[in-house]
């Protein structure tokens, strides 16, 4: 790490989402230098994806209401060119000691891996889906809401021609209404969350009144196209032939065992962040009840308990795209801050107030959409919990009834949950609730996975190069 | 109000070690507490590559190894499940002449221990294992030699001897050690209990020197964090756990498909475990190019790893000798006291006849199998 009185070196953002790419924005237009970088060839995260060069869908069709917002992510880079180091299809695989590590393909396609020391991060690495699995959920045919959502976007195809999209969360109605209005038959939209969860967060939804009608507009219009709209249900079993979907099977919020036909599921339950770099980078962490998971300890401007270190986006807790815009800046504002460098103090009342704002409609929806009490209390043992390893619900089950193990680690170790290549990025939370469950204890005291790199699986043919500290501003 | 727990003997360490102790003395008909700092199983014994592997050890190691090996043989009725313990063989191959001629030394050396070596040239390695790559020139098989799964097996150890009747203390970490007439009073703040025993068995692993330091004793142990790595699934390919003279790689492939393999260092985890202080650290973490560096050494051995991807890589904490030789014996300085650590990122194999030999040592004062090569005496620094 470099001593306070040496040149600091060029600020590093990690994510070039709507957090990410403002960061930079801003951190440029104060007169730094920053690298950006991100593991797609094009900025806009996953959001505001965009479709490989080529592709000549307009924003409109890919981004519905959204499409001005995306058009500004995408274009915000370009001014800034000389200055803002734009890194494309590189992986930040590790961080280890105030450096990181990242992977990139050579022209030739040979993977590189070079170390880029840091000294101040900003970490915007976004979010995936909340799996919870149920019964048949390995089928192929079964994508998470993510999944289905870039599918349209980035390859403008769908998951199948009559489809349904269950669990819970915003992203349900938003993505029935993109398929329908793409063509797709939406068989269903299904709901775990009770309606009147929606009422009781109707005063906290009003914080984003645009946000808030906007949702409305979707149930209204695919309650107009006749969408059958089920909010309160049990997921129960996706059924079908070998290797296909052919029902998705369910209990309505009166107790009736129902089932719709259909040949492909979108299935989540909100958004998770994307922690394990904050946690590689020495952040400390604490459990948050809304979100049910372990987020990085930040302050309202984005500081991480390690100096230097800061977190914006849903990769700091999910609040969505607008909230990680002005959350992106706030966090470039305060890095700007702790260089000693002048920032306007009064965009900052008008970021940390409307931060806030985002932060009391982002709580209302975990109070309209929260995971499903009691999800992992009626799992059939012989349910896949972990795809990658192929884990079942009833070894889990064996290994808590052998060990007692208090938390998710030991768990791991006795298992193999989490072991795979997801690195227990997409089963961790689902095995967290069966661990809470089983041991009879909340998921805030089962503590979380340890981080171990590299976050993402890393070709063994790459090369190791240790290059040195990058060029100071 | 703090707990007073008394027994014949209290145990310090859950590893592989502490557990199989604790399971031979049950057997043996003594009262057992075991203390562990987190859980049992859960540091080097259950984080390590799961060699399980005789060759290679000095010839005066061997006579523990074999008495390790016997008990492997029983591992299913010892700890009552199978800790996917295979017997595949070792393979310790040769890149050069030289290292050639060092594995023949080896094999001639260790003739009359046992281990039934079969030596290979080049033609013998091509035939025997085509998966293996040209920069091999030969080998040296031990085909009862093989793998496990330390995960699994180290756990069970303890799991067993509490199914024998020995008291297992997890999250019990020692804040206080006391030492009267009666014998050991080990306290754990963290647990609020006391335990008293005549006899105290420190197996705490990389923790080991610092208790020992609470009694007055010098052990000369180092941390040492090797490292690991995992591939994703891959076809099956290797049916042998592999070594390479002078060090370097070693791998193996689980029934899974996932390759295995182990080599260099990690480094301390940053933010655990009392930095201040000696105390070693919870976690380390791997190097961070050493993976790939050993890969590029993997694949040079064996084509099947090309193309594959890393999903993971790990480290632990262990504790080093400077001659790389357990400390097995009783305490220069208190009666009663008995040391069992520095296993030198070597002890999963010979864990379960180190717990055999303590049983031994405690219940009858003295070992059946010579542990001259382990003496806690041998080193020149006085307590």
């Amino acid at each position: 790490m470099n001593s306070p009185v040496s040149t600091p070196l060029r600020p590093v953002i990690i994510g070039a989402g709507p957090a990410g790419v403002r960061a930079a924005v801003t951190l440029a237009a104060a007169g730094l230098r920053p690298i950006l970088i991100d593991e797609a060839a094009r900025p806009g995260g996953q959001i505001y994806r965009q479709p490989p060069a080529g592709m000549t869908r307009p924003p409109e069709a890919l981004y519905g209401f959204e499409a001005a917002k995306a058009r500004a992510i995408h274009t915000a880079l370009a001014p800034y060119a000389g200055q803002i180091e734009h890194r494309t299809d590189t992986l930040v695989w590790n961080i280890e000691r105030g450096a990181l590590d990242l992977m990139h393909r050579t022209a030739d396609g040979q993977p590189v891996s070079t170390v880029l020391p840091y000294d101040s991060l900003i970490l915007a690495t976004g979010a995936t889906d909340r799996i919870l699995p149920l019964p048949g959920w390995t089928r192929p045919g079964v994508y998470t809401l993510g999944g289905a959502q870039i599918a349209l976007k980035a390859q403008g195809c769908g998951i199948g021609q009559r489809v349904v999209f269950a669990g819970t969360g915003p992203l349900l109605y938003l993505i029935a209404y993109q398929y329908a209005k793409a063509g797709a038959t939406v068989a269903a939209v299904l709901d775990t969350a009770p309606f009147a969860n929606r009422i009781r967060a109707l005063p906290g939804l009003l914080n984003c009144p645009d946000t808030l009608l906007k949702g409305l507009y979707y149930t209204a219009w695919l309650t107009l196209h006749g969408v059958p709209l089920h909010s309160g249900v049990i997921l129960r079993e996706v059924a079908g032939p070998e290797g296909a979907v052919s029902a998705l099977h369910w209990r309505d919020s009166h107790g009736q065992d129902r089932e719709t036909a259909c040949d492909g599921i979108g299935l989540g339950y909100g958004l998770r962040s994307e922690t394990q770099l904050a946690d590689l980078a020495g952040c400390s962490f604490s459990f948050n009840d809304l979100h049910r998971v372990w987020l990085p300890d930040r302050d309202a401007a984005g500081r991480t308990s390690v100096t230097g270190v800061y977190v914006a986006g849903d990769g700091a807790g999910i609040a969505g795209a607008d909230a990680a815009e002005a959350a992106g800046e706030r966090a470039a504002l305060a890095l700007l801050q702790d260089r000693g460098l002048s920032v306007d103090t009064a965009r900052i009342t008008v970021l940390d107030r409307r931060i806030a704002r985002f932060r009391r409609f982002s709580a209302a929806l975990w109070t309209a959409f929260p995971v499903p009490a009691g999800w992992a209390q009626d799992l059939p043992d012989s349910m896949t919990l972990c795809r990658c390893e192929e884990i079942t619900v009833g070894t889990l089950r064996r290994t808590v009834q052998a060990d007692a193990p208090t938390e998710l680690n030991r768990l791991k170790a006795l298992s193999r949950i989490g072991m795979g290549r997801c690195q227990g990025r997409m089963c961790g939370v689902a095995a967290a609730e069966v661990l809470a469950h089983e041991t009879g204890r909340p998921v805030s005291a089962i503590a979380r996975l340890r981080p171990q790199p590299p976050i993402k699986p890393l070709p063994a043919a790459t090369i190791p190069a240790d290059t040195a500290g990058e060029a100071t501003p | 109000m703090t707990r007073h727990l008394r027994a014949d003997v209290v145990i310090v360490g859950g590893g592989i070690v502490g557990g199989s102790a604790a399971l031979f003395l049950r057997q043996a008909g003594a009262s057992v507490i075991l203390m562990e700092r987190d859980r049992p199983g859960s540091r080097a014994s259950g984080v390590n590559y799961g060699g399980v592997r005789r060759q290679g050890r000095p010839p005066e190691h061997l006579p523990l190894s074999q008495r390790a090996h016997a008990l492997w043989a029983s591992l299913e009725s010892l700890i009552g499940e199978d800790g996917e313990y295979v017997r595949s063989g070792h393979l310790k191959l040769a890149r050069s002449a030289t290292d050639m001629a060092s594995l023949e030394a080896y094999a001639a050396r260790v003739e009359n221990f046992g281990l039934g070596l079969r030596l290979l040239d080049a033609a013998d390695l091509r035939r025997l294992y085509p998966m293996v790559g040209d920069s091999a020139v030969g080998g040296s098989l031990c085909p009862e030699d093989g793998h496990a799964n330390p995960r699994l097996v180290s756990p069970a150890f303890s799991r067993a001897a509490a199914a024998a009747g020995a008291t297992i203390l997890d999250q019990s970490p020692v804040s206080d050690v006391r030492i009267t007439t009666e014998g050991f009073h080990i306290t754990s703040a963290q647990a609020d209990v006391t335990v008293s025993a005549p006899v105290m068995i420190n197996c705490a692993g990389a923790w080991a020197g610092e208790l020992a330091a609470r009694m007055g004793e010098t052990l000369p142990i180092a941390v040492i964090h090797p490292l690991m790595a995992v591939t994703e699934p891959l076809p099956h390919f290797l049916d042998v756990s592999i070594g390479v003279e002078g060090g370097g790689i070693y791998g193996r492939q689980v029934e899974r498909g996932n390759f295995v393999f182990g080599g260099g260092r990690g480094f301390a985890h940053p933010k655990a475990g009392a930095a201040t202080d000696s105390t070693p650290p919870d976690y380390a973490r791997p190097e961070r190019h050493a993976a790939l560096r050993l890969l590029a050494q993997g694949t040079g051995l064996f084509p099947a790893l090309q193309g594959c991807t890393i999903i993971r890589s790990w480290s632990g904490v262990e504790a080093e000798t400077p001659d790389h030789a357990p400390i097995i014996g009783p305490s220069r300085i208190h009666p009663g006291l008995f040391h069992a650590c520095g296993f030198s990122g070597a002890g999963f194999q010979i864990g379960p006849a180190v717990g055999a030999v303590l049983a031994d040592l405690v219940t009858t004062g003295r070992s059946v199998t010579p542990l001259d090569a382990f003496r806690p005496d041998r080193f020149s620094s006085p307590a």
